[in-house]
């Protein structure tokens, strides 16, 4: 970000500041703005609108947070988030199914998922060095694949716990399960700020927090500089002695146990488990929010997770609500589709964002 | 290559193994679960067939792209939008049969050129990452298609008829009946064969199809398509246009596409406005790669042989999978995972193969300059 501002300066007034943060950017932050403005005059509360959107900006930030690492390596946009987020749900039903309840259960659903994870990412990672150049396809399929493969998991694993299994057979665990007397609200209740119809989930936002600044930290020491290396200029990190394979490695297992973290605590929000189909489109939202935020197929910050993450739940939270009121119509669904994939889409055919 | 495979007969026993593997492990899938799952004979021809009359054409669509190097369109889903958004204003406007199913491919043309002209735009501007952007194009243009559809149809687009409105007035109801042009193009010619339904007409179209693609790749544009899809660059100095000849080649395959799609409906009888097309892509491309294409290769022979393999998966899988489990849910997630498993696979092979062939090159280099300095 730095290195652009400086060559960007002497360029400066309206047209350099449009070029630096992207048309389609400016485009969503107006639109959020705007529906932020409208709130209050079509009688939805301006108050309880930001909080929906903070809520849910603490659901989502985590799995934004989970692109960071292998964007930063190289290996592009994370569409294999459904992997770790399939770690998640494994850590999540064990869990429960061993009886802890309370705070205990997410902790270790944090800790079972975390082998799973490290596996996963371990094969998952193998797999996109073998592939160099056309991971974001073949990332996609594998998402896939192991989402639909675990439908069959969750059918046929000896599950036994009565909260979760189908009631009538005994066996098969429920498409929705819900967290209430596990975590429900585990993080969003601890120190919670509540004024009126506003309430901030601090423990969230704190928990996020935690987990972007390690990241932080973990990009300014020497293996995280190794990794943006690695991701700048592979040829360059070869020749200076860097392990390319294993740095990207690390970055996808990384990725892979952020994923895992990512749905846990956005099931704390939530309030349920989702299983079966549900992680198989997960990727993308997450995949345009950080988009949004300003990261491009190359490159990222913890800055660009924050800003993105905000406006995209921003928009899918205000425009239901906002739009609804002004043009008598649900077009919610079909904004947030055309927004999130036309992101995705502007940052693929960017030549800056280029192929190696 | 070809001295390798005189060299041992086991050698090329192992290499048509590995070449062929996907479509050897379906028989063997297939080999397994047609027993279990019981259904007779008879049963599974009749499906069969009729599933190739169905699906065929859709995949056809596929072919072109990959002959000019732009890999597995997933773009083709923007061609079936086209082919829905025509049947939906053809069955408003009440032609029926199979001048219902003419129309519906004319009005179609416009649209999916459009389109493809768009998708082409896009994927000239991402060369090297197609796929993945084409898949990403197809979910935006999903975005655009549910605004045409569910709001524009109605208060812009003249719809008149209110059994396909929904009760608010405007936008497409969720299932649209077309069962005045329901298989009219299966039934017109169609021949019975020991109990087997056979839709000659559609059978006849593809076949036209076949010799048309077969055709299309021996004149000027299909050299030049070839050509680019084997290298760029040499296509590029050698005067061809690549960026027109791959636009070109993605607008045939949306028109295609659109075609298919209504030959599709016109067999199912009905449209599932906001679905029929979402899956649509995959399990074409699904079913092309189970018949032993690959992303940068494939031929008519692999279509006919992976709608065969796929769909006889597709229906004993479920069954199969009831008799063993006792639970119909188990087969129908194998199904699913099975067609994801089969894109994730070929699409690895493909990218180690075009890895080991750019390590290749680079060893020979290094060979060739070692050799000039000596």
């Amino acid at each position: 970000m730095s290195q652009t501002e400086k060559t960007l300066k002497p360029v400066s007034g309206f047209s350099a500041f449009v070029q630096n943060f992207g048309l389609p950017r400016l485009i969503i932050a107006g639109f959020l703005l705007l529906l932020f403005i409208a709130a209050p005059f079509v009688g939805s509360n301006f108050f309880t609108q930001l909080t929906n959107t903070i809520n849910r900006f603490s659901w989502n930030a985590i799995l934004v947070l989970s692109m960071v690492p292998m964007v930063h390596s190289g290996c592009g946009l994370n569409f294999g988030l459904p992997l770790g987020i399939v770690s998640g749900l494994l850590g999540a039903t064990i869990s429960m199914e061993l009886g802890f309840t309370g705070g205990l259960s997410f902790l270790m659903a944090i800790l079972i998922a975390t082998p799973f994870a490290l596996i996963f990412g371990y094969g998952y990672g193998h797999l996109l060095n073998r592939i160099k150049g056309g991971e974001m396809m073949i990332a996609t399929y594998v998402g896939f694949s192991a989402v639909s493969f675990m439908c069959i998991a969750w059918l046929l694993l000896p599950y036994r716990s009565p909260n979760m299994v189908w009631g009538l057979s005994g066996k098969g665990l429920r498409t929705t399960i819900t967290v209430e007397g596990y975590y429900d609200k585990i993080l969003a209740n601890f120190l919670k700020i509540e004024i009126g119809s506003f309430s901030i989930p601090v423990g969230t936002l704190l928990f996020f927090a935690l987990l972007a600044f390690l990241m932080w930290a973990f990009l300014h020491t020497k293996a995280g500089t190794a990794m943006t290396a690695v991701g700048s200029n592979p040829t360059f990190a070869r020749a200076s002695g860097i392990n390319v394979d294993k740095v990207r490695l690390q970055s996808v297992i990384m990725s892979t146990w952020l994923g895992a973290v990512g749905i846990l605590v956005y099931q704390q929000g939530f309030g349920f488990i989702q299983l079966y189909m549900a992680p198989f489109y997960m990727a993308l939202p997450a995949i345009s929010a950080i988009l949004i935020g300003g990261a491009s197929v190359n490159k990222a910050s913890i800055t660009n997770v924050i800003i993105g993450t905000f406006l995209f739940q921003g928009i899918v939270t205000m425009t239901p609500t906002v739009m609804n009121n002004i043009i008598r119509m649900d077009m919610s669904e079909v904004i947030r589709v055309i927004v999130s994939q036309g992101m995705i889409l502007y940052a693929l055919t960017r030549k800056q964002g280029g192929s190696k | 290559m070809k001295k390798q495979s005189q060299a041992s007969g086991a050698g090329a026993v192992a290499r048509f193994l590995r070449q062929n593997s996907v479509p050897l492990m379906f028989i063997i899938i297939c080999a397994v679960l047609i027993p279990i799952s019981g259904f007779s004979a008879g049963y599974l021809i009749n499906e069969i067939v009729t599933r190739m009359g169905r699906n065929i054409f859709l995949i056809l669509s596929l072919l072109i792209p990959i002959t000019a190097g732009m890999g597995l369109n997933f773009g083709m889903t923007l061609g079936a939008m086209a082919g829905e958004i025509a049947l939906i204003l053809v069955s408003d406007w009440q032609i029926w049969g199979i001048p219902g199913i003419v129309l519906a491919m004319i009005v179609s043309i416009p649209i999916s050129v459009g389109l493809g002209l768009l998708c082409g735009k896009i994927l000239n501007m991402a060369k090297g990452r197609e796929m993945v952007t084409s898949y990403i194009t197809s979910f935006f243009i999903g975005g655009v298609y549910m605004l045409v559809v569910l709001y524009m149809m109605g208060p812009i687009i003249p719809i008149a008829h209110s059994s396909i409105k929904l009760p608010r007035g405007y936008g497409i109801r969720n299932t649209v009946s077309l069962l005045s042009m329901r298989q009219s193009l299966d039934n017109l010619l169609a021949i019975r064969v020991l109990g087997v339904k056979i839709p000659t007409l559609t059978f006849l179209i593809i076949g036209l199809m076949c010799l048309g693609i077969v055709w299309f790749g021996k004149t000027k544009l299909g050299q030049d398509m070839r050509a680019v899809g084997q290298d760029i660059q040499v296509a590029r100095d050698a005067g061809i246009d690549v960026e027109r000849t791959r636009l070109i080649s993605i607008i045939i395959s949306t028109v295609l596409a659109g075609f298919g799609m209504i030959i599709y409906l016109q067999n199912m009888g009905n449209l599932s406005t906001y679905s029929s097309h979402t899956q649509i892509g995959m399990f074409c491309i699904a079913a092309l790669l189970v018949g032993g294409a690959s992303v940068e290769k494939a031929s008519i022979g692999n279509v006919f042989l992976g709608v065969i393999l796929f769909h006889l998966m597709f229906i004993v899988a479920p069954q199969a999978g009831a008799k063993i489990t006792g639970d119909s849910m188990i087969g129908e997630y194998f199904r699913v995972f099975a067609s994801y498993g089969v894109i994730t696979i070929a699409l690895i092979m493909y990218e180690t193969r075009k890895r080991k062939a750019k390590l290749m090159a680079g060893r020979q280099l290094q060979l060739a300059q070692s050799e000039d300095v000596k």
